[in-house]
Formats: C-alpha cells, structure tokens, sequence
C-alpha cells in the first residue's frame, strides 16, 4: 500500500495533467469552429468552379488539354500528403501516414518512383526517417490560417512538374471531415485530371444554349483545369485541418475523462489509506489505555 | 426598366458580393464587356481589373477582381475570382506595402524569369488596388 503522501502526490500530478488536457480540449474546439467557417466559406466557390467546369466540359473535347491526358507509361509518381504539424490528437497522423504508405507500396511494386511533397510536419519527419525522396515541404499550413495562395503555387508547381514529365501521375493523401467523430484519410489523384464528370441535362431545367466563349472552349478550358488542380489542393488542406481539430478534440476529450477515472481511483485509495491509518491509530491508543488500567 | 441580373462574386475565401443588379461590367480577357439580363450563356477568363456594376438603387459599385472566370446566364452572373474585394474594403496599407516589396523585387535585376513576371503580376495588382481605392473612378 503507497503511503498517504505519495497517493496525495499523484492525485495533484493528475489533475494538473487533467487541467492541460481540458485546455487542449477548448482551444482545438475553438480552432475547429473557424476551420469549419471556412470550409462553408470555400463551399460556394468550389460549387460554382465545378459547374463552370462541368458546362465547359460539354462544349470542349476530351484531349483539349495534355492535363487530361493519362500517360501510357507511368514511371514517375508524386504523392502530396497531408497531415498535421503537432501531434496529440490520436491516430490522426498515424493513419494519414499508413495511407500514403500503401500507396506508395503499390506504386514501388508496379516499378513506379515515388517522390513526396509534405504538408505538415508530422508527414516530413515521417519521410525523413524513412529516406524518402522529399521534393517539397511546407509547415505551419495545416491547422493554421493560410490562404489560396499557398494552395496555388503548389498546384502550379505539381502541374508544370506535370507537363515536364518530372511526374507522370500525382496524388494527394489527405483527411477528409467526415464528422466531428469521424475523420477519414482519403487519396484522390490529381493529375492527369480524372475524366470530368459531365453534366447531366436536367430535364426540368430551362432551355440552355451552348455558352459562347472567349477565348476558344479549348483555350478557357486549358486556363480552368490548372486552377481546378489549386482549388482540389485547397480543399484537401481545408479537410485536414478541420480534421486534425476534431481529431484532437476528440483525444483530449478522452484523455480528460482518463483523468476523471484515475481521480477517482486514487481518491478512492486514498481515502483507504486514511481509514486504515485511523484504525490503526485508534486501537494504539485503546491498547494504551488498557494497558496503564491493568 | 429592365428586369434585374443576379450577381455573384465568390473567392476561395468567401462570397463577396451577392446582389442583384442592373449591369454588370466585367474585364474579359478578350476585352471589357457589359451584361444586362436576358444575355446569352456566355463564359470567359477575366483579367485583372475592376467589376462595375449599378446595383437596384442606381449606385454604381466597384470591385476589385484579380483576374479568374465569369459565366453570365440570362438571369444569373458568376464571377470566379482568387481574390476580390469591394472598393470600401480594399485594405490600401496591405497594397501599399505590396507595392513596395514587388518594386524592389523588381529593381533587383538578373533574377529568373518566373520571379519577375510574378514580381510585375504583384506589382500591377497592388498598384490598381491602390488607384480603386483612392479614387471614385476610374
């Protein structure tokens, strides 16, 4: 049995740890809160990004564009992964990792060579320890306030590096925000760009002619695919660190309650401790008494 | 009088402006060009510039596009801007300092091309911001 000190001891040692816990706790649900805003302020934009794309893809051919194109022979593959740069929030980053490790098992078997780029801090040190080839790396992205722009000289980048055959696909591991409880990682391919999903004519919708453009369907569409790359990056961004918020409220919560519990028990031990130490006392001086009686 | 257009200006960020209007014009790539209601489906890439448009009050209103997409419908204009801001909430200090970052970039001469065309990018940007919002026109 631990002495009433050490006991005491402890039971302080955790609750201090409870109080960071709960703190963690508060500031992830804030930050999560303006994650969220604007996510709802990107929802719009992608909206209509997708169905200005989606209208030009019926007017333009298929082969308009080499971004569109999927290439006979895949030997360069890029994988962009996402994940956060503190950890603390459970197996957040640990599966986000475990995704983008299978896929580039899959792709090294088939004979394929993978490099990385790192959003996150958490992913960097990842690739580092394992010896992977890291073509870029941003930190203090994720979970933070950034804006388009850094989402766009990525794409920019994956899209020339594209067009230089430095890569020939290029996807993107991220955690899409599925709910508060449920975060889940996710890889999408980015380049070539997956076939667009043409529109579907309504039926009831009001008679539409064919846009006229300027320039050339063709043209305007080489400007939109580019930037749709931008606009796919961004919103990977925003899923991850939305997610990372939830996930780490998510752990801190359950860490606070494993404080709860150890209280208790502790307490409860405590308390023990206590009564037993009282007896004892007691029946010394209840034996002293007799004793001086006899 | 015309009927209305509704007009909608959203950036990754948020949507700026959504309102109805009289007239919207807008800088096209090929060209500036107006939109009344009842226009035909037409879409093009904006270049950097300013949207006018005079909205249900006859105010005539100014935003600030830095180039993107716009798709005008008979009823309806979309524009896709990375960043747009109304001309009372364009932040001149930010684009005063921009300007002064992209001016030194570009006085530093024998830097690759690629910096320089976005150094003059930044500086056209800045410099319109700058002109929008100190004036009541342009």
């Amino acid at each position: 049995m631990a002495t009433l000190k050490e006991v005491k001891l402890k039971i302080t040692a955790v609750k201090k740890t409870k109080q960071i816990t709960k703190a963690m706790n508060m500031v992830a649900a804030s930050r999560l809160r303006g994650a969220q805003t604007r996510m709802e302020g990107f929802r719009p934009y992608a909206g209509k990004f997708e169905e200005v794309l989606g209208s030009l893809a019926k007017s333009a051919g298929e082969e308009s564009s080499p971004l569109l194109l999927a290439r006979d022979e895949v030997k360069k593959a890029h994988i962009i992964l996402c994940t956060s740069d503190r950890g603390l929030c459970g197996g957040f980053n640990a599966n986000l990792i475990e995704k983008a490790d299978d896929l580039a098992a899959e792709l090294t078997a088939k004979g394929i060579e993978v490099s990385f780029t790192a959003f996150g801090k958490k992913g960097r040190d990842w690739m580092r320890r394992e010896k992977l080839n890291i073509v870029d790396q941003h930190l203090g992205v994720v979970g933070g306030s950034f804006g388009f722009s850094v989402a766009s000289k990525a794409g920019r980048k994956m899209v020339s590096s594209f067009l230089a055959s430095d890569f020939d696909q290029v996807f993107i591991v991220y955690a899409e925000f599925l709910s508060m409880a449920k975060q889940m990682p996710l890889t999408k391919q980015l380049l070539p760009i997956p076939p667009l999903e043409k529109k579907e004519e309504d039926a009831d919708a009001p008679y539409q002619a064919e846009h006229i453009t300027e320039p050339s369907p063709e043209g305007l569409l080489g400007e939109l695919l580019p930037k749709s790359v931008d606009v796919q990056i961004y919103r990977a961004l925003l899923e991850t660190s939305t997610s990372e918020h939830a996930a780490r409220m998510m752990a801190m919560d359950n860490a606070t309650k494993a404080c709860n519990d150890m209280i208790g028990n502790l307490t409860l031990a405590y308390n023990k401790a206590r009564q037993s130490a009282i007896t004892a006392e007691l029946m010394d001086i209840v034996g002293g008494a007799e004793a001086l009686k006899g | 009088m015309a009927e209305n257009i509704t007009l909608e200006i959203v950036t990754p960020e948020k949507a700026v402006v959504s309102e109805e209007a009289q007239i919207v014009m807008a800088p096209g790539s090929l060209g500036e060009f107006g939109v009344l209601s009842g226009h035909t489906p037409f879409m093009t890439s904006l270049k950097l510039g300013v949207v006018r448009y005079v909205d249900k009050a006859n105010k005539e209103r100014f935003v600030f596009v830095s180039g993107g997409f716009a798709e005008a419908l008979p009823k309806r204009v979309t524009i896709l801007a990375e960043s747009a801001e109304r001309r009372k909430d364009i932040d001149i200090e930010r684009a005063k300092a921009a300007l002064v970052r992209a001016e030194e970039r570009l006085a530093k001469e024998g830097d690759d091309k690629i910096d320089f065309t976005r150094a003059r990018a930044a500086l056209a940007r800045a410099l319109l911001r700058i002109r929008l919002a100190e004036t009541a026109r342009l």
